[in-house]
């Protein structure tokens, strides 16, 4: 891999660029550190981090080049020559600055920060990227397919000779159910395990239940998966669907939901847990202190107070609830439909995203580019409900501080 | 209006409401409390004095049994209140808590409306039939809580938009509207600024026509202006208990005397 | 103040006690409530820790015979006239022959075993008895031979890997009435199968090979293994630690600080609380439009695998670096500037050993993370079938490779039910290796935790 040599030759001209900085300052001031502004090190390392920045700046610049130009530099002749051209100038140029003067101190600090807002604003690049790789996929996609029909189309049937009906409804609508009733299950439970954490249990229990809960969020979701597919699935075909006569599919919305919702528990409890800590203390007391039962008290005065940070940490359930793939790729199943029998199986955004871009995928067909505009609703949804949920807890958090 | 029950306090003035016997309170290993003996009679206020940390405060959370709340907390020795030891095992702590009510350091009205703040009490144990009889609670209580005037034309309101001295009062209606026969009060004061201390004093005053008042302070001259008895905590020991006007001119122990003269404290 | 005196006392309406002692309805109803309530709070906790529990047994249950395997051990003749036919033991020559001319040889050697041990069963053919036989044996054997062409033309002992079904039999999966109605496997087979072990030709033991072994085809499920998914995910892992660490710190460090305080920041701020809680699949349709289209990595590496995760990290590990950077106190900041350090020397010597342990816990709990994470792998090409071990890093980052949780995933799509058993084992080993991760990071913070 020419990328990885060229970064270990940068290196190695940084590691010169270093002794050779650190020995000219020396020299200059005759070994005494006094005369100097800087301190020798600095120099050095002036020296070595000039060469070795533009070295990568130049090896990053020179691939989105190739990227967008479209050059063939099949041997990275091109590369290799920007690269440890630019580190070599830049080696050249610092090394001769170095005077008695010369502040290298504050020159390093000063690139050392620039590596620190470079690190910082990954994060940024990484929100355009996901921005960028789905919007010009979706106008790709919208080129071939309508929007509407996309949009509120209600049949989902995409053919490989082409000619698909790619609505998107049947998918929202697995996934509103599904996180509907994993809402119902997490909701509920998250709260009042919650409720109990915060307002009764001692601090053994505490202790014990605590960590117990947290444990399932730790465990990863295709874990969950396969307990939908193989465990839960199966009984909720043999003990509920069929007897009731409502279907007799193992995957299905309800095994999804119920499994996803165990998933959020610790999820809304733990946030619920914080939020309910956060009430003032003295609102119980005034509230104990006119003969109010414990749970008078969490229903009447905790609960409306915590209010808006509960529905905070509910919206985020919600959006994970919403973004959730691997348990609905295995227990909610593949089929698109639009029903409200829960036992029946269905399927999600997530799923559709998955299936239409593994595989045999072509990138000019609406099949694949689909994905994209799945993805891009999917963001623009969860998005829409973590700001608001951040929103919501941090308005909430500064009431009582 | 249902006053019987008030007439006949009247008559029975100076009768003795609480009475504690040899009580000891514990925070873990830590004794808060070392053996006390107290009669706080009724209609009268009674003024808890000491400095921070004598068990003051202690003591008045044990009187409704808000020291229930702390899982460490014990407490042993006998307190009752008209003859009713409050700590035996068949007494509802919340029953005891609509009779003794609470106000505390910090005013804290609840997020809710002005009224629904008053209500609240009333509401939880069953104090009013209909919603007239809840109206007409809200507005004796806010009456009796000397802020009526300031809050009639908006009892819709958050009750936290009020200022600090009106959210305490607030909080003392709040206390009233349970109909409860004593009122214990946690430094109501000590949040306030002095023109609002000034409102809440007066109405203490007031309150005695009614109520047990049993008021723990940090300020001397606040118990001098409204108790008629003053007790005198020291590390947790009740060093002298008797009418406000004697502790305050004759203290009888060296360490009240050295504390009114402020040498502790 | 005027109207604070009127006379009348608040309406009490249910009758108030005279007695503590005595406890009002009213107060039984609230107290039945009240316990109610709480039995509730009880109960939700209990039903959170039961699923924890169903989740845990199920997955054992069904995961632990993974580690166990069926092996057939028995005599085969290694003919020279099959195996060598020139008979120089040129080993240009031996690797001539493919796993096509072992299959007969194995298939053979069991053929005798069963019939020599008598108690002829009704209706079991030639094939049948072959078919008791992984297809994976043949490799096996040809391996051995090449390594050790001398013994041709020797009888040596072998264990062989059982077929799925017979295998399934002796974990209960499989049943005579199943196998009934299964066209891979015959009552017959079943009934010798039983025969062989109580000769002692069918033993059980520990089964390394699903450890260490890569994906096996959906014929051989008993053959199918780990290997590859193992080290897949520790390359990325390598990947997530080398890059997720180092640039989340600098961005925690930059963030806490250095940053003004202005708009800029807050966008990240914002920016980075958001990423964190953006759905896991998005991060795949990223990794796949970026790394794979744009910049042509290639599909189904390691390295593409760690980068995207390593993105997904961050967020993670720049909020849990912050705090840790947070609660070192200022003042020794300040004793540190006041001897005259520059920002950036306070930082760097003081601030951010002081707050290592901190970081250190919260990267290993972000790897854990990534770790399980499935969603996006799928999108990059991981779910690939792979049987070929990547190299060593750097070049084998961009072999192509497998996962742990994409292996699951993999095998829960396989018809063979075999295969379900194989993916509860795999979850028992992903789980063990959170388990240790997470140990780590308490012990880390245990011992070094410090309070100010």
């Amino acid at each position: 891999m020419p990328g990885i040599l060229l970064i270990l030759i940068l290196c190695a001209i940084a590691a010169a660029g270093y002794v050779m900085g650190r020995r000219k300052a020396a020299t200059i001031s005759g070994d005494d550190n006094r005369v100097l502004h800087s301190n020798k090190p600095f120099h050095g390392a002036n020296v070595a981090l000039a060469a070795f920045l533009s070295g990568v700046v130049a090896l990053v610049a020179s691939g989105v080049i190739r990227g967008v130009t479209g050059i063939a530099d099949s041997a990275n002749i091109m590369t290799t020559v920007l690269t440890l051209g630019a580190a070599a100038a830049a080696f050249y140029v610092t090394l001769g600055r170095i005077t008695l003067d010369y502040r290298a101190r504050n020159v390093t600090e000063q690139l050392v920060k620039g590596i620190l807002i470079a690190a910082a604003s990954v994060a940024i690049l990484t929100t355009i990227g996901i921005v960028l790789s789905m919007v010009f996929e979706t106008i790709n996609f919208f080129n071939q397919y309508p929007m509407l029909d996309f949009f509120f189309g209600t049949n989902w049937t995409p053919r490989f000779q082409g000619d698909s009906d790619l609505g998107m409804l049947p998918l929202l609508w697995g996934t509103l159910y599904v996180s509907f009733i994993a809402l119902m299950v997490a909701v509920p439970i998250g709260l009042f395990a919650a409720i109990y954490l915060a307002e009764y249990a001692g601090p053994r229990v505490r202790g014990i239940a605590k960590p117990l809960l947290e444990v399932l969020a730790g465990i990863p979701t295709i874990v969950y998966g396969l307990f939908a597919l193989i465990t839960v699935g199966p009984i909720l075909r043999d003990y509920f669907a069929q007897p009731m006569g409502l279907g007799d599919s193992g995957s299905s919305v309800m095994t999804a939901g119920l499994v996803m919702g165990v998933m959020l528990i610790p999820f809304v409890s733990s946030l619920s847990d914080d939020i309910i800590n956060a009430v003032p203390q003295a609102m119980r007391d005034g509230s104990y202190g006119i003969g109010a039962t414990k749970s008078e008290t969490v229903k009447q005065v905790v609960l409306p107070a915590a209010l808006p940070g509960i529905v905070g940490a509910i919206l985020l359930a919600a959006s994970r609830a919403i973004g959730e793939t691997m348990i609905v790729v295995l227990g909610a199943g593949a089929a698109a439909r639009l029903s409200l029998n829960p036992f029946e199986a269905m399927t999600t955004v997530t799923v559709k995203i998955v299936s239409q871009l593994t595989g045999d995928t072509d990138f000019a067909s609406p099949e694949t580019l689909v994905a994209f505009a799945l993805g891009i609703t999917l963001f623009v949804i969860t998005l829409g409900l973590n700001v608001l949920a951040l929103y919501i807890v941090r308005k909430y958090r500064e009431q009582y501080e | 209006m249902n006053d019987m029950r008030i007439l006949e306090r009247d008559v029975d003035t100076n009768t003795i409401k609480f009475a504690g016997r040899d009580v000891h309170v514990y925070y873990g290993e830590t004794e808060a409390i070392k053996g006390i003996d107290v009669d706080i009679e009724d209609k009268t206020v009674t003024a808890f004095i000491g400095p921070s940390g004598c068990g003051k405060s202690t003591f008045l959370r044990c009187l409704n049994r808000m020291n229930d709340t702390i899982d460490v907390c014990r407490v042993t020795g006998k307190i009752t209140l008209d003859g009713e030891d409050i700590y035996d095992r068949k007494v509802d702590p919340v029953q005891l808590r609509a009779k003794v009510g609470m106000v505390f350091q910090k005013p804290n009205p609840f997020p809710k409306s002005i009224y629904d703040n008053i209500a609240y009490g009333p509401r939880i144990h069953g104090l009013a039939k209909t919603k007239a009889d809840l109206d007409d609670i809200v507005e004796q209580s806010l009456r009796r809580g000397a802020i009526w005037d300031e809050v009639k034309d908006r009892l819709d309101a958050p009750g936290t938009g009020l200022s600090g001295g009106q959210q305490q009062r607030l909080c003392i209606a709040r206390a009233i509207a349970t109909a409860p026969e004593v009122l214990l009060m946690d430094e109501p004061c000590s949040a306030l600024d002095p023109i609002a201390t000034a409102q809440v004093e007066e109405l203490i005053d007031e309150l005695r026509t009614n109520y047990s008042v049993v008021i723990v302070t940090h300020s001397m001259q606040q118990a001098a202006r409204v108790s008629q008895k003053t007790a005198f905590f020291h590390l947790g020991d009740l060093v002298e208990f008797g009418p406000t006007n004697e502790i305050f001119t004759n203290p009888k122990d060296p360490r009240t005397e050295s504390y009114i003269t402020g040498r502790i404290g | 103040m005027t109207d604070a005196t009127a006379p009348s006392a608040p309406v009490s309406g249910d009758a108030e006690p005279s007695s503590l002692f005595t406890q009002t309805n009213r107060t039984k109803r609230r107290n039945a409530a009240e316990k109610r309530f709480k039995a509730y709070g009880l109960g939700a906790i209990g039903i959170g820790i039961l699923s924890l529990v169903v989740l845990l047994v199920s997955i054992l249950g069904n995961g632990l015979p993974a580690f166990k395997q069926t092996y057939v051990v028995m005599d085969v003749t290694l003919d020279e006239s099959v195996l060598d036919p020139n008979g120089n033991r040129n080993p240009e020559d031996i690797a001539k022959v493919l796993t096509f001319g072992y299959t007969p040889i194995i298939r053979g050697a069991a053929q005798n075993l069963v019939r020599e041990m008598g108690g002829e069963v009704e209706g079991l053919t030639d094939g049948m008895i072959g078919d008791m036989i992984s297809k994976e044996a043949a490799g096996q054997l040809r391996r051995f031979v090449l390594a050790n062409p001398d013994l041709i033309g020797t009888t040596q002992e072998f264990k062989f890997l059982a077929n799925g079904r017979i295998d399934g039999f002796f974990k209960g999966r499989v049943t005579m009435e199943s196998a009934q109605i299964d066209s891979n496997v015959s009552p017959e087979q079943l009934v010798a199968a039983e025969r062989l072990a109580e000769a002692g030709h069918l033993t059980t033991s520990f089964n390394l090979g699903f450890l260490t072994a890569p994906d096996a085809s959906d014929q051989r499920p008993e053959a199918a293994g780990l290997g590859v998914a193992i080290i897949g995910s520790v390359y990325m892992m390598l990947v997530v630690l080398a890059l997720a660490l180092p640039i989340g710190v600098a961005a925690s460090i930059y963030l806490e600080e250095f940053a003004p305080k202005n708009w800029i920041t807050d966008i990240i701020e914002v920016n980075i609380s958001n990423l964190a809680a953006v759905p896991s699949i998005v991060f795949g349709i990223l990794g796949l439009a970026i790394f794979i289209n744009y910049a042509h990595l290639p599909q189904s590496a390691p390295i593409v695998g760690g980068l995207v995760l390593t993105l997904m990290t961050l967020p993670t590990i720049i909020i849990s670096t912050r705090a840790s950077l947070k609660s070192v106190p200022p003042s020794i900041k300040d004793a540190a500037l006041g001897v005259g350090a520059s920002k950036m020397q306070t930082v760097f010597h003081h601030v951010l050993p002081l707050a290592m342990p901190g970081i250190l816990t919260g990267a290993i709990i972000g790897l854990a993370q990534a770790l399980g994470e499935t969603a996006p792998l799928l999108l990059i090409g991981m779910v690939a079938f792979v049987r070929d071990y990547p190299g060593a890093p750097p070049e084998g980052l961009f072999d192509p490779s497998t996962a742990l949780p994409v292996q699951v995933y993999n095998w829960t799509q396989r018809s063979d039910p075999a295969f379900f058993e194989r993916a509860s084992g795999a979850i028992i080993v992903l789980l063990v290796l959170l388990v240790l991760m997470n140990l780590v990071a308490i012990i880390l913070r245990r011992r070094f935790e410090r309070r100010w």
